[in-house]
């Protein structure tokens, strides 16, 4: 178990290790997104820019523009709700090379509240050109996007979490963008996942095998570009898929699985995330109940649907 | 015509005459595209040519050129003047500048980065211009390279609070790569700034935050000349060289004129306009 802001700081430190050009900027939360490693060995490339948030997305759109490669991070609602605009209009249009990583991503951030728990965030950065947008499931997954996406050109959000996680993606698991990851396909249904979400699929999957019900799981990593070829796989062997983010349902994960398979590969989809509200405090195990995040909501939702497609 | 080391021009005549030459490039162009930014084109007018002109260390045969000076036009919407300056520096053909605002053109509404060479980063959206500014300062400082960059802001456009923000992190980061300058025209889209939203005491403002001040006519080239002089030899923290200017200057009935802040000029107008440059 461990979260994936906490691979962050470890994947962050040996990038800085391994290459000079990397530059990190925090908006006074290093210590929460785990950028204080990297700042602690490498202080004259570490830029902690207040609580200004605005500022720490332009500055690194500067950063970028002279030729090094910046990671901005701070909480998510803060980076992309606080700075689209300048997300938008600076790094976007300008495709510039800036990394986004952003932790405390969903209601997992637990007791502090609705005000820093960010479900709008992939769809913030989904609908911007140029953008990529990435939210891996695990540690180890984490510590592959960091690698990946300093050798690959261009604007992209990272959305990590707070709590800890169990590791779920395999050994020799490496990550791509755009390439979805399938544990395996059901004839009932298949479970579209990304982040902490993946973990849940699985146990309900696991659940379901076991009253007969063959439930895949796929973990869609990569939102933007989403991989269609997974996706056309999944829906045309189950013809019902099921999507499941710590997200709202508009816009995210859902939202860019039913636009895809509307227009290219029409099934029965049902969205399993935040239902247009926003979060609460709490302790996250409980706060993922009552959103009905948990693998027993999907197992509840996916029998319900077979058995109404049945009659 | 590259305004690299022994190129750049000094005298001060020669200087105004490019000046006026860029005020009728504006004009043209504004009335060929009919819709555009005149009074703030026209203001900052003197100040970008002197950057490009005389003081920046730049390339137009090579616009990634590492060590070059850079500017960045944060008050977006004086995109005909940087497009003017570009072109008469020799980044791209000057018949391309009657292509402004129109289906296709590199020279778009407000300056886009992607599709015309020279320009440093896309602005457009008020207020953001300054962070990019010290963020490439950072990168300088991190790379050795002694390049200086350059922001022009308006003086609506510092009612946005990231201009602010930005202020902080160049002077808590002792940016002396930095010189900002505001185009204090006192008008915005809407009335006078003043009535507006205060944004004075301006040189107080930037003192407050650490900045070195310098206040200028911003139609004085030699007062511009040495105003950016004095900025490089200050150590330590960033400066900002608050330029008094006119709104609309060049062309007398435009001058101090809000309702020119977005319109362009007719064509009656720009036969007046252009008598009066001489043309």
């Amino acid at each position: 178990m461990k979260a994936t802001r906490d691979a962050y700081g470890e994947a962050l430190l040996e990038l800085g290790k391994r290459r000079a050009d990397v530059v990190v900027l925090d908006a006074d939360l290093s210590g929460s997104t785990k950028t204080g490693e990297f700042a602690k060995a490498f202080p004259e490339r570490f830029f902690n820019i207040g609580i200004s948030e605005q500022d720490m997305i332009g500055t690194a759109a500067g950063l970028s523009l002279s030729g090094k490669l910046p990671f901005a991070s701070t909480f998510a609602i803060f980076a992309t709700g606080r700075a689209w605009e300048q997300i938008r209009q600076t790094i976007c249009y300008s495709n510039l090379n800036v990394k986004i990583v952003a932790t405390h991503g969903g209601i997992t951030v637990g007791e502090d509240g609705a005000s820093h728990q960010s479900v709008e965030d992939i769809a913030l950065m989904r609908v911007l050109p140029n953008m990529t947008v990435v939210v891996p499931a695990d540690a180890y997954e984490t510590k592959g996007v960091v690698d990946v996406i300093s050798e690959s050109y261009g604007p992209t959000y990272v959305r990590l979490g707070r709590a800890k996680v169990k590791e779920i993606m395999p050994e020799g698991y490496r990550f791509h963008i755009g390439r979805a990851y399938t544990f395996n396909l059901g004839r009932h249904a298949n479970i579209i996942a990304c982040g902490i979400m993946v973990a849940e699929a699985l146990k309900a999957s696991e659940a379901l095998r076991n009253d007969g019900i063959d439930v895949g799981v796929i973990n869609m990593s990569t939102i933007k570009p989403l991989d269609g070829d997974v996706l056309i796989q999944a829906a045309r062997t189950s013809g019902f898929i099921v999507t499941a983010e710590e997200h709202s349902i508009i816009g995210g994960l859902g939202g860019a699985v039913s636009e895809f398979l509307s227009e290219n590969y029409p099934v029965v989809i049902k969205r399993v995330g935040v239902k247009d509200s926003f979060g609460t405090s709490g302790e996250p195990g409980a706060l993922l109940k009552l959103y009905g995040l948990t693998s027993e909501d999907m197992v509840k939702l996916i029998k319900e649907t077979i058995t109404i497609s049945n009659c | 015509m590259a305004v690299i080391e022994g190129e750049k021009v000094s005298d001060i005549k020669r200087l105004e005459d490019i000046a006026r030459g860029i005020r009728i490039d504006i004009l043209k162009m504004l009335a060929e595209a009919g819709s555009g930014h005149t009074g703030g084109s026209l203001s900052a007018t003197d100040i970008v040519t002197a950057l490009y002109f005389h003081k920046m260390r730049h390339n137009p045969k090579d616009p990634a050129w590492k060590e070059r000076d850079r500017f960045i036009l944060s008050k977006g919407h004086a995109a005909p003047l940087l497009y003017a300056v570009l072109a008469r520096s020799g980044y791209f053909d000057p018949s391309l500048l009657s292509t402004l605002r129109r289906l296709g053109s590199p020279l778009q509404g407000h300056p886009n980065s992607k599709s015309l060479p020279g320009i440093e980063v896309s602005t457009g959206s008020l207020g953001q211009g300054l962070s990019v500014a010290s963020g490439i300062c950072l990168g300088l400082r991190l790379n050795n390279i002694p390049a200086r960059v350059y922001c022009l802001l308006g003086d609506g456009e510092t009612q946005e609070g990231q201009v602010w923000e930005a202020a902080m992190t160049a002077a808590h980061y002792g940016l002396d790569n930095l010189c900002a300058i505001v185009d204090n025209n006192g008008l915005q889209i809407d009335g006078p700034v003043e009535e507006i939203m205060r944004v004075s005491p301006m040189n107080d403002k930037w003192r407050a935050f650490g900045w070195n001040v310098i206040e200028i006519d911003g139609h004085d080239m030699a007062a511009i000349l040495s105003a950016l002089d004095e900025a490089e030899k200050i150590k330590g923290r960033p400066t900002v060289i608050i330029a008094h200017t006119i709104k609309g200057k060049g062309v007398s009935f435009f001058e101090g004129r809000v309702e020119y802040h977005g319109k362009a000029p007719t064509s009656d107008e720009l036969k007046r306009a252009l008598k009066e440059l001489g043309e």
